[in-house]
């Protein structure tokens, strides 16, 4: 018994060590200073609590289909074109809502099979299938669309990962999110500048290098009215700045392919410099596969014009004057702070697709300070309160409720410490429940014992008793309470999710302190006990 | 010390008192949630702009409320928020002041409104809103100190930083002149300021911001994941005791909810994430409540056998009285300390576990353990026989056999 009885306590020390060291680590000095920073660096804060700013934003995963078909269709003309296969014109009916489809009409009858053939070859992504009239619809294989869209997704959270990387930001959070199909969580802890950080992410940096057709015109219907009030099939019309010095105010507009020659991508670097009239310029170098296709695009279009497309808008439009393999630049009415941004966002990769912001969120540093202050503060008070009651009202029993609260608070803390599970205000509603049944364990042990000596048992027997009842009762409340909060962790996200963790921490620390820990205080506590002495409870 | 000892109170007597309790705060709820204020979500659940301002001097709602009209805002909802000496204001905006392609289009004009015209004209920048990033930007771009080289932006971003602390903690988020800075960021750092921003009496102290397609999946996913984790609780008493049980524990816990909701649409507070948080502790808790006294209803059953349910019921409650009104007694004290010292912030999710708190532990006594007592006595005029829904003793039996 009493061997059993040094054991206990050995294994609850050893619990009490394991998690204080889960929630100070190995700190580098004991003062409350030195113990606060050690704590403060192991158990994490939510942004409501450390103030910070929050983002979610959706991935536009159509964007990246559409690029995708384009380039099919590009490729698809190219190689219909080497095989002499006429064709009347290929067309997207629906870009917006259907990206994965589009249509081919007018094959000539006679090349059908040839058609069929190539399509199969050249384009394995995509389903082929006829229409009247010899007409085709190809259409981007579910799983393929899927892939691209969970690629772009993931894509765009590298890319705005290594963005937030060079702001300087320490412990990012930028992961996919939940709730919705392609949303992003940006969690960025101390930037109260969301307007910034939005400018670095935000700026799509869809750079590609296009095939200028026509332009510059002045307006919208200048630019129809010279392509006789309608536009090739293969070919948009685009803003851009005033390019060139034409004397004209305002935006110029300019038809340009639909399909790319190179874009982001193909990238290499992307450096901010001077250009020989010491003009802020970004000069870019591009990987071997995009300079074997700029060098294709460049000998083939010697004499024609290029421009250069960032996020759909005309940055830069030039003749070409020879094959160029590799290198290029980008000139425009750029500002210093200007090309170095744009650097910045083409050296870390290219968004694959438009992000939209679905939220915004920015606690201010010092009002996040305030209501921990204000919450901790609150929650030491009502502790002290119930600790002090549980004192007067059960005696030395009372320390006994004492000490498995605190420990209970330390366990949770600690669990919080080592899963570097983030504490956020719901997740403090998490540890308000977990008190409160943990004070209710208490009580109910202690209540079932006077009970019991109530009805003249021994203490002993008592105490036995009350833990034996009282632990259905116990294990009742809990795992119904744990089961809810699984599920709620399973189903919900953020904020309800915050709540589940640490309510399931506390809960499983519960059990422990409140029947373990407990009964073995009042086994101690007995075996120094006279026999026919009241027990204090 | 004891508060209650062997309280023999007829609960079950007093079931039609509680059923005209419940239904009075429940109906209540319900008109004020289909006729008057509907439920009153938060911005995370409908969408729309919050701004939280703080003001250097007392501000004028007036005023402001002018500012905001002149700037074409439609109907924001203006009100000072925390304590009076905060001079702290809170402007919430509709769903629509939110546009698809800038999310941030209300929050951006509430802050233009705000700032005085003359100096927004002069082209200078607003010290108190300009985050330190922008002022990093700024900063490198100017090269006040002359560094040039790769690591000025860390070296000014550390300057920027110190420059928003100071403004932050030192006072209070609102710079009342960019002299103030002077020691806390190098000479040439402030001149340069000087010259090239303004001080407005405010500072934009905490935005949040939600879309409409965040807004409805999260309500539907708060919804969902409250449900279904009702039912996993209705599925593991079902498992431990009987069915009824589960539906009466789970019934109570609608209950709970239902009042706590009626009564933010009653008082017209918003129902926000926190709050939300709230009403799944309060579930928690009375669901804990009920269990205990269902617990002791099944010792009983095994235990009383010639009692009749009614009898074991209100027994148990007394049996348990004491607990119940003990726990719940804490932890009121302990949430209600929250509600009195916890700040603005914690108001709403406190509040909901004050009001939780105590009709938790009401209807585990008052609505969850009589719903057995009903069942029995509905089952009883049915098939014309008593018999105890409770601890199975078939089950029991099967047990004693083995």
């Amino acid at each position: 018994m009493i061997k059993n009885q040094t054991l206990k306590v050995g294994i609850i020390i050893a619990v009490l060590i394991f998690f204080l060291f889960g929630i100070f680590g190995i700190p580098k000095s004991f003062t409350p200073a030195g113990l606060l920073a050690a704590m403060q660096e192991r158990i994490h804060l939510g942004l409501d609590l450390k103030g910070g700013t929050h983002l979610i934003l959706q991935v536009q995963v159509n964007d990246a289909i559409n690029a995708d078909s384009d380039r099919a269709i590009e490729r698809l003309k190219d190689d219909l074109k080497s095989k002499n296969i006429a064709y009347g014109e290929m067309v997207k009916p629906d870009p917006q809502n259907h990206p994965e489809t589009f249509h081919v009409n007018g094959v000539s009858p006679q090349s059908i099979g040839d058609f069929r053939s190539l399509v199969s070859d050249r384009l394995p992504d995509y389903d082929l299938t006829s229409g009247p009239n010899n007409s085709f619809t190809l259409t981007m294989k579910p799983s393929i669309v899927k892939d691209t869209k969970t690629k772009a997704q993931q894509q765009a959270i590298e890319t705005i990962r290594n963005r937030i990387d060079q702001l300087g930001v320490s412990e990012p959070v930028i992961q996919e999110h939940g709730l919705g199909e392609y949303q992003i969580l940006v969690q960025l802890p101390g930037v109260d500048d969301p307007a910034r950080v939005k400018e670095i992410m935000q700026s799509t940096a869809m750079l590609e290098i296009r095939q200028a057709l026509g332009g510059p015109y002045g307006s919208e219907q200048e630019a129809m009215q010279a392509n006789g009030g309608i536009l090739p099939a293969n070919a948009v019309l685009l803003k851009g700045k005033n390019i060139g010095g034409t004397g004209q105010q305002g935006d110029q507009y300019w038809v340009i392919t639909r399909a790319s020659a190179v874009s982001g991508s193909d990238l290499r670097t992307a450096d901010a410099g001077r250009d020989e009239n010491g003009r802020p310029d970004v000069k870019f170098t591009l990987t071997g596969e995009g300079g074997r296709r700029f060098y294709a695009f460049t000998s083939a279009h010697v004499g024609e014009r290029l421009a250069v497309v960032l996020d759909n808008k005309v940055m830069e439009v030039a003749t070409i004057q020879e094959a160029i393999r590799d290198e290029d630049r980008i000139t425009g009415a750029f500002t210093e702070q200007q090309t170095q941004d744009l650097s910045l966002t083409l050296r870390s990769g290219a968004l694959p697709a438009g992000i939209k912001y679905l939220e915004e969120r920015t606690v201010g540093p010092s009002l996040g300070a305030d209501s921990i202050r204000e919450g901790v503060r609150a929650a030491v008070f009502g502790m002290v309160a119930v600790m002090v009651f549980m004192l007067v009202y059960y005696k030395y029993a009372g320390i006994n409720a004492d000490l498995g609260l605190i420990l209970n608070l330390v366990i949770l803390l600690g669990f919080l410490g080592f899963t570097g599970a983030t504490l956020t205000l719901p997740g403090i509603a998490g540890v308000i429940l977990t008190v409160g049944m943990g004070v209710d364990s208490n009580v109910l042990i202690l209540e079932r014992i006077r009970e019991e000596l109530r009805h003249g048992k021994t203490p002993p027997q008592a105490v036995d008793q009350g833990f034996k009842h009282a632990w259905t009762t116990i294990l009742d409340t809990h795992v119904t309470t744990i089961v809810s909060a699984i599920i709620l962790f399973l189903f919900g996200t953020g904020p309800v999710r915050g709540f589940a963790v640490t309510l399931s921490f506390g809960l499983a620390a519960n059990l422990f302190t409140a029947v373990f820990v407990s009964r073995t205080i009042f086994d101690s506590i007995l075996s120094r006990h006279r026999r026919g002495e009241a027990l204090s409870i | 010390m004891e508060f209650f000892r062997n309280t023999n109170i007829d609960f079950l007597g007093k079931k039609w008192y509680f059923l005209a309790f419940s239904l009075i705060f429940s109906v209540a709820g319900l008109l004020s949630i289909f006729f008057w204020h509907g439920i009153p979500l938060g911005v995370d659940f409908k969408g729309g702009t919050l701004v939280y301002v703080k003001f250097a001097n007392t501000p004028d709602l007036n005023h402001i409320r002018a500012a905001m009209d002149r700037a074409g805002l439609k109907d924001p909802k203006i009100q000072r928020y925390g304590e009076a000496g905060n001079n702290e204001v809170l402007v919430a905006l509709e769903q629509r002041e939110t546009s698809e392609s800038a999310l941030d289009q209300g929050k951006t004009t509430i802050i233009k409104a705000l700032e005085s015209g003359e100096e927004r004209q002069s082209g200078k920048r607003d010290v108190n809103n300009t985050g330190p990033s922008s002022l990093q930007q700024y900063l490198v771009s100017k090269d006040p100190l002359h560094l040039g080289g790769i690591d000025a932006p860390a070296r000014y971003l550390v300057i920027a930083q110190q420059i928003d602390d100071f403004r932050n903690k030192q006072r209070g988020g609102v710079l009342k002149s960019v002299d103030e800075l002077k020691g806390v960021a190098p000479a040439e750092v402030v001149a340069l300021m000087e010259q090239d921003f303004f001080t407005s009496n405010f500072a934009v102290r905490n935005v949040e911001i939600v879309g409409p397609q965040v807004g409805g999946q999260l309500r539907k996913q708060a919804l969902w994941a409250t449900l279904y984790s009702l039912g996993g609780m209705l599925v593991y008493l079902w498992f431990r005791f009987e069915l009824i049980y589960g539906v009466g524990a789970v019934v109570a816990c609608f209950h709970d909810t239902i009042i706590t909701i009626g009564f933010f649409s009653l008082l017209n507070k918003d129902i926000t994430l926190t709050v939300i948080a709230a009403i799944l502790t309060l579930i928690g808790y009375s669901m804990n409540d009920t269990i205990v006294v269902y617990d002791r209803i099944r010792e009983n059953i095994k235990l009383l056998r010639r009692d009749s349910l009614a009898d074991i019921v209100n027994k148990s409650i007394n049996q348990t009285l004491s607990r119940t009104i003990l726990t719940s007694g804490l932890t009121f004290l302990t949430v209600l300390s929250l509600y009195v010292f916890g700040g603005e912030v914690l108001r709403g999710f406190s509040l909901a576990l004050v009001i939780g708190i105590l009709i938790g532990t009401y209807s585990s006594i008052a609505i969850a353990a009589p719903m057995l007592v009903a069942y029995q006595e509905w089952r009883a005029k049915k098939s014309g026989r008593a018999t105890l829904p409770a601890a199975s003793a078939a089950r029991e039996k099967a047990k004693a056999k083995a």
